[in-house]
Parts: C-alpha cells; sequence; structure tokens
C-alpha cells in the first residue's frame, strides 16, 4: 500500500478537497511521472460536466501509436451518472497505460460518485484546507525543505504571522525566502527583512489576551487587527463571547466534568481547560465590570462615539483594571 | 355611535370636532370656516395616535362629521377610503421610495369631492432625505389636501416640517378610560380589563393584547420574574439570553409565515410556476423583498425586548414608590407582597440606579447595540443595584 501511495503511477487517483494549490500540486505530480516514464505522454484536461461516456471510451481504448496517456478531469462532481459509472469501471478494470486524475473541489455535490470510487479502491489524495496554525508552520517548513532550505519552527510561526494563512502566498513565500538566503537557511532575521507586521488578527486573539490579563499584548494585537481590516463589531462581540464564557463557567460548581460543562457552555471540550486557566485571576465583580465596558465599547463602534479604536482600547484597559480588581468582600 | 368612540381619554377630541365643523363650512365656501392643511399627532406610544388620526380623517370625509356608520367612514376605517393613503412601515425606517410614490398622489383633487388625506403614522421613522420629499408638499399643499403625522413628540420631526404643522399633543389615558373601554369593546371580565389597563400604563394596544391574549399574560409574568433572579453571573446572563430568545421567538411568530407568503406572492406576481422562460430579475427581486423582511423581523425583536423593558422598568418604578414611602396605586398591585420584600432588601438609590440601567439599555438598543450584550450589561447592573 505504501509503494502505492507513493508511486503517482496509478490507474485512477481521486484529488478531494477545496486546497487548489494542494489539487494541482497532485495533478503536477502523475503528469511528471508519466511524462518521466515516457516522453511523448499524450495529457488531456476536461472537465466533468464536459466528459461524455463516448469520451471516456476514447480515451481508454488502446492507442494505434501505444503512447502512455494522461486524462485530468477537473470538477469531477459534474460527470453524468453514467460517465460516474465508466470512471469506477476504470479504477476496477484499469485500461492498460492510461491515467485518469479525477479532480473534487470538496463540498457535497457528486458525492455519490466519490463514494463508488472510494468504495472500489481508488488512489486517493487530500487536498483539504490547513487551517490550523500548527499545521500551517508545518506547512510552511515542508516547502523551504522542498525548495531546498532549512528553517526551524519559531521562523515558521513568524512567517506565518506575517503572511496569513493563504497556502499559495506561504508557498511562494517560502520559495522566495530560500533563494535570498545566502546558505539556504531561513532565519527570523532573513524573515524581519522582507516580511514585517502581521496579515491577519482574528478579533478572539484580541479576547483571549484581554481576559488572560495581558493588556499590553491585546491592545497591540487590536491594532493588528484593526489596521488589516477586521470589523471592530467584530472584536467586540469577540470580548463579548469569551467573557460571556468566563462569567458561565464561573457560576458552575467545582469539580464538575469538563465534558458536562462543555456541553453546558456550548463549547467544545479542549476549550473548558483554555477557558478554565483564562477564569483565573477574576472575580465575579470584576467580570461584571468587565461586560460593562465592553458593552459600552459595542454601542461606542455602532456609531455612539466617533473613534472605534479608542472606544475598544479603552475597553480592553477597562477589561485589565477589572481582573486586576480585589475581590469584593460580600 | 361616532368614529370618536374609538378614540380612549384624550381631551383634544372636542377641540377636533369643532375643527370638523370649521371644515365643512370652509369647503361651502361662505367664506366662514378655515381648515389647518398640515397636523402633527404627538403623543406616548399608545395613547392612540394614529386612531385619533383615523377618526378625524373620517369625520373629515363624513357628510354626518363622522357618524361611524355610513359608508364613508366606513371605508376610512377599513383603510379602503379613495382619498385617505396611508403611510406605513414595518421597517426600521420609512424609506425615500415610499414618499415620493405618495407625494403626487397629495397633489390630485378628492375624488369624493371633500378633502385628499394622507396619514403618516410613524413620522418619526422618517429619515432626513426622506422628510425633505415631503417637505415641499407639506409646505403648500393643494387646496384641499390635508396632511396627518403621527410622532412620540413634536421634536421626532425635523424642524422643516414641524413649524408647518398644527401640533395636537395626546396625553396617556387615564387607567379608568382604558378599563372602560376594554370593558366594553373587547367582552373581558371587568377585573381583567382593570389589570390590563394598570399593567399596560395606559397603552391602549398593549392594554388590548393583555385582556385577551393568555400568551401575553403569561410572557409579561415571566418578564417580571426577572428582577428577583439575579444573584449569580450565571443567572444574569440567562436571564438576558431568555429574553433575547424570546424576542426571536415572538418575531418567528410574526414574520416567518408572512415572509414566506410574501415571497411566495412576489415569485407568483413575476410568473414562476408558469411554462416559458424565467424573467431575469426575480431572484434579485426576491433578494431585495427578503433584505426588506430581515429589516422587519429586527424591529419586531427590537420592539419586543423593549416592551418587556418597559414592563421591568414600571416594577422597579413600583419598588421606588414603597422605599419612599409614597400611598398610591402600583402598577403590578397583585404582587405588592414580593415587591415588599425587594424593596426591604434595598435602598431607593440602588433602585434608581437600577432605573437608569434599564433605560439605559433601552437607549443603547435604540441605538443598534447588540440586544444580547446590552441587556447582559444591564442584567449585571441591577444584579448589584
Amino acid at each position: 500500500m505504501s509503494a502505492l501511495s507513493t508511486d503517482p503511477l496509478v490507474p485512477v487517483t481521486l484529488v478531494a478537497g477545496p486546497e487548489s494549490l494542494l489539487a494541482e500540486r497532485a495533478v503536477a505530480a502523475v503528469v511528471r511521472a508519466a511524462r518521466a516514464a515516457d516522453p511523448d505522454a499524450d495529457v488531456s484536461h476536461t472537465t466533468g460536466g464536459e466528459l461524455t461516456a463516448g469520451g471516456v471510451a476514447e480515451h481508454v481504448s488502446p492507442s494505434l501509436f501505444a503512447t502512455r496517456r494522461v486524462l485530468v478531469v477537473n470538477d469531477v462532481q459534474d460527470v453524468s451518472d453514467a460517465v460516474g459509472e465508466l470512471l469506477v469501471e476504470q479504477v476496477r478494470a484499469p485500461a492498460p497505460d492510461v491515467h485518469i486524475v479525477l479532480v473534487h473541489p470538496g463540498g457535497v455535490k457528486g458525492k455519490k460518485h466519490l463514494t463508488a470510487l472510494r468504495k472500489a479502491g481508488v488512489h486517493e489524495v487530500g487536498a483539504e484546507r490547513i487551517t490550523r496554525p500548527d499545521d500551517q508552520v508545518g506547512f510552511v517548513r515542508a516547502e523551504v525543505r522542498r525548495a531546498g532550505g532549512r528553517i526551524d519552527e519559531p521562523a515558521a510561526r513568524q512567517l506565518v504571522d506575517a503572511v496569513g494563512g493563504e497556502l499559495r502566498a506561504l508557498a511562494s513565500a517560502a520559495a522566495q525566502l530560500v533563494s535570498d538566503s545566502a546558505d539556504g537557511v531561513v532565519s527570523e532575521s532573513v524573515i524581519a527583512t522582507y516580511f514585517e507586521g502581521r496579515a491577519e488578527v482574528k478579533g478572539w486573539v484580541v479576547a483571549d489576551r484581554a481576559v488572560e490579563g495581558k493588556t499590553g499584548e491585546a491592545v497591540e494585537q487590536l491594532r493588528w487587527a484593526l489596521e488589516t481590516g477586521t470589523d471592530p463589531v467584530l472584536i467586540t462581540g469577540a470580548l463579548a463571547t469569551a467573557l460571556r464564557s468566563l462569567a458561565r463557567l464561573s457560576s458552575v460548581p467545582r469539580g464538575q466534568r469538563d465534558a458536562d460543562v462543555a456541553s453546558d457552555l456550548g463549547v467544545p471540550p479542549w476549550k473548558v481547560r483554555i477557558l478554565r486557566g483564562q477564569l483565573r485571576g477574576w472575580s465575579s465583580d470584576g467580570l461584571a465590570r468587565a461586560v460593562r465596558a465592553v458593552a459600552d465599547a459595542d454601542l461606542a463602534v455602532k456609531g455612539g462615539g466617533n473613534d472605534p479604536t479608542l472606544a475598544l482600547t479603552t475597553a480592553l484597559v477597562h477589561i485589565g483594571d477589572a481582573r486586576a480588581q480585589q475581590p469584593a468582600t460580600t | 355611535m361616532s368614529v370618536w368612540d374609538a378614540v380612549v381619554g384624550q381631551t383634544v377630541v372636542p377641540g377636533l370636532q369643532r375643527t370638523v365643523e370649521d371644515a365643512s363650512a370652509a369647503r361651502a365656501g361662505d367664506g366662514r370656516g378655515d381648515m389647518t392643511h398640515a397636523w402633527l399627532f404627538t403623543g406616548p406610544p399608545g395613547s392612540g395616535r394614529s386612531v385619533v388620526a383615523r377618526a378625524f380623517a373620517a369625520a373629515l370625509q363624513c357628510p354626518d362629521g363622522g357618524c361611524g356608520s355610513c359608508s364613508e367612514c366606513t371605508e376610512v376605517r377599513a383603510g379602503t377610503h379613495p382619498d385617505v393613503a396611508h403611510l406605513v412601515t414595518e421597517g426600521l425606517n420609512i424609506r425615500i421610495g415610499q414618499v415620493r410614490d405618495l407625494v403626487p398622489r397629495a397633489a390630485l383633487r378628492p375624488s369624493r369631492g371633500r378633502w385628499q388625506i394622507v396619514v403618516v403614522e410613524d413620522a418619526d421613522r422618517l429619515g432626513e432625505d426622506a422628510a425633505d420629499a415631503l417637505l415641499l408638499s407639506v409646505e403648500e399643499p393643494p387646496e384641499r389636501t390635508v396632511w396627518m403625522l403621527c410622532a412620540p413628540t413634536a421634536e421626532d420631526i425635523v424642524p422643516t416640517i414641524r413649524s408647518r404643522c398644527r401640533v395636537v399633543q395626546l396625553r396617556t389615558p387615564p387607567y379608568t378610560d382604558v378599563a372602560r373601554h376594554l370593558a366594553a369593546t373587547e367582552n373581558v371580565e371587568e377585573r381583567t380589563a382593570e389589570f390590563a389597563a394598570r399593567a399596560s400604563q395606559g397603552h391602549v394596544g398593549r392594554a388590548r393584547a393583555l385582556a385577551t391574549d393568555e400568551d401575553a399574560r403569561n410572557r409579561r409574568a415571566e418578564v417580571l420574574r426577572l428582577p428577583f433572579d439575579l444573584t449569580d453571573l450565571r443567572q444574569c446572563l440567562d436571564a438576558a439570553a431568555n429574553l433575547v430568545e424570546a424576542a426571536k421567538a415572538d418575531a418567528e411568530r410574526h414574520c416567518d409565515a408572512l415572509d414566506e407568503r410574501e415571497v411566495e406572492d412576489l415569485r407568483t406576481a413575476l410568473g414562476a410556476g408558469t411554462t416559458g422562460r424565467r424573467p431575469r430579475n426575480m431572484e434579485s427581486a426576491v433578494k431585495e423583498l427578503e433584505k426588506e423582511q430581515k429589516l422587519r423581523r429586527t424591529r419586531v425583536q427590537r420592539d419586543s425586548i423593549d416592551r418587556a423593558l418597559v414592563d421591568v422598568l414600571a416594577l422597579y418604578r413600583d419598588v421606588l414608590m414603597i422605599q419612599l414611602g409614597v400611598r398610591t396605586e402600583l402598577v403590578n398591585e397583585e404582587m405588592r407582597p414580593s415587591l415588599d420584600r425587594l424593596a426591604g432588601s434595598g435602598r431607593a438609590e440602588s433602585t434608581l440606579r437600577r432605573m437608569e440601567a434599564v433605560v439605559a439599555a433601552r437607549e443603547a438598543l435604540q441605538a443598534n447595540a447588540a440586544p444580547l450584550l446590552a441587556l447582559e450589561s444591564m442584567a449585571l447592573t441591577l444584579r448589584e443595584g
């Protein structure tokens, strides 16, 4: 099985997922391997909507010149049922020297065909979006290695922060940095030379820093967020959500299991541990004050005041003060 | 029976009746009598601004000055009179397009020969541009055209329009009048009518809902439990969430079926479901309608929360009355024992601070604040006092 998954030259490859960069690479790998095996290989592209049953037959029937052939079918979710069955048939009984690559952009459309293909044992390459920051860092490191350079984890993280989560941008940034660095080592100082600032800061990052009592960091993140075009309303929303969860958690009796708390608060279980950490240092009255500060900021952002940045910064400072407040004696 | 029967507890009625007589004299053209061409009815919500405007319109159209039974009166009441136009909005604002459609109509001669009347309910929802579109026509209306605007206060109308109108101020109808009106029109027990009149604080429409709809009564009772359940943060947040949920449910009850029917009607009107090509602009027209519907839903939701807050405010007012030792009838007389307890557990100062918090929440909602956040902030302040 492992030999099969490393050799791209299989009769039928299914590339499924919304990340177009990874999909293109998977297709290119098959084409490259076919050309390597036979320089005269014939590569043709079509889309699922255009592919007819006759077309499939034409592509898989023995060629007069006996060349290796590659057929790339984009948007395979659009194929008709008849064509879908023919494709499944190709997985079961492949025609010699024909390589079919089926590209599916994710989503539920054409799911029936996907299931049938998988059941028939198609070779599948994933092209899922990479959304978790850790995975993005891993992607950057792999990209740098691919380009023949080296990068350590903090530097990779710095690059992700600066460029954002768009894989295409990350890939080209990684390749560029490798060719720009003298010895192929992409260090933090090299990254700082070419990329400055932050590409995207989400509202919840600001909110997390704020409720953890790191007011300075929160304000810094807030500025980045606003600078990069995050809507102030989203930030008050994130602050309200963070404080709401904490306030609810503060009323949960001690010693309740995380899973129960999670379903009670309506958050995923892994979040509960983080929330418990964030709740340390807060008193009920402090939380109440913090919520009020956010409500004031919300009103100011909605047009009550004329400077959203000031309103949000004030709210962050008030949240910090509220957290520092000694628990009331009552 | 007369068209004025629908008006509850207003002292301005005799004056308006005299105006109607004057107006018909003016129409006769023998040199006596006169008629004002732009009226502004102001008064607190539920005092019957639009009811008065409607009665006044009917009286002007009726040959007998508002008999209540002739075809003119009946048609005005039903909103089908050809010479009485209504401008109402279910959204947050009256759009300039609506006004522009109406202005040419105001320039027509009355088709039945008496008056061409245009009633703008919720004139406070006129945006600045919409008000400008109205201005010229209100300023110099044709001879037989009468404008009637309704708004909570004269200050809600832009000064340019306000200064062209004769203002008629309505008052909050006395409880006794409201109760009598309910007992006479709605076939409810006297006690229920009295309760509804008191609980609604003189808001006639609300009183009618409370008197006739058990759900509305239950809903109100639930809302009034709020001040008693605010000991820890969790309860405060839950109380806020419940208010928002209830408002959403209200909006769903009110809007869901209506929205669906409107979309269906629009599609039918544009030729969906027939054979042949589908009109190209259908989807965009439907989108437009859905946008309107969303605005309406927001307004229904906001109004529902506001009603609840008014009830809570009245409860704290009662508490304050007890704390200050004022001997007066309470709005929530039937809750007196629990109100006594609440009054005993705090001081007048904190009750005042709580009332301020409720008022602040109402203002915040009016200014488009996030409802849940504003109510949470309010509930947390209520907890502290």
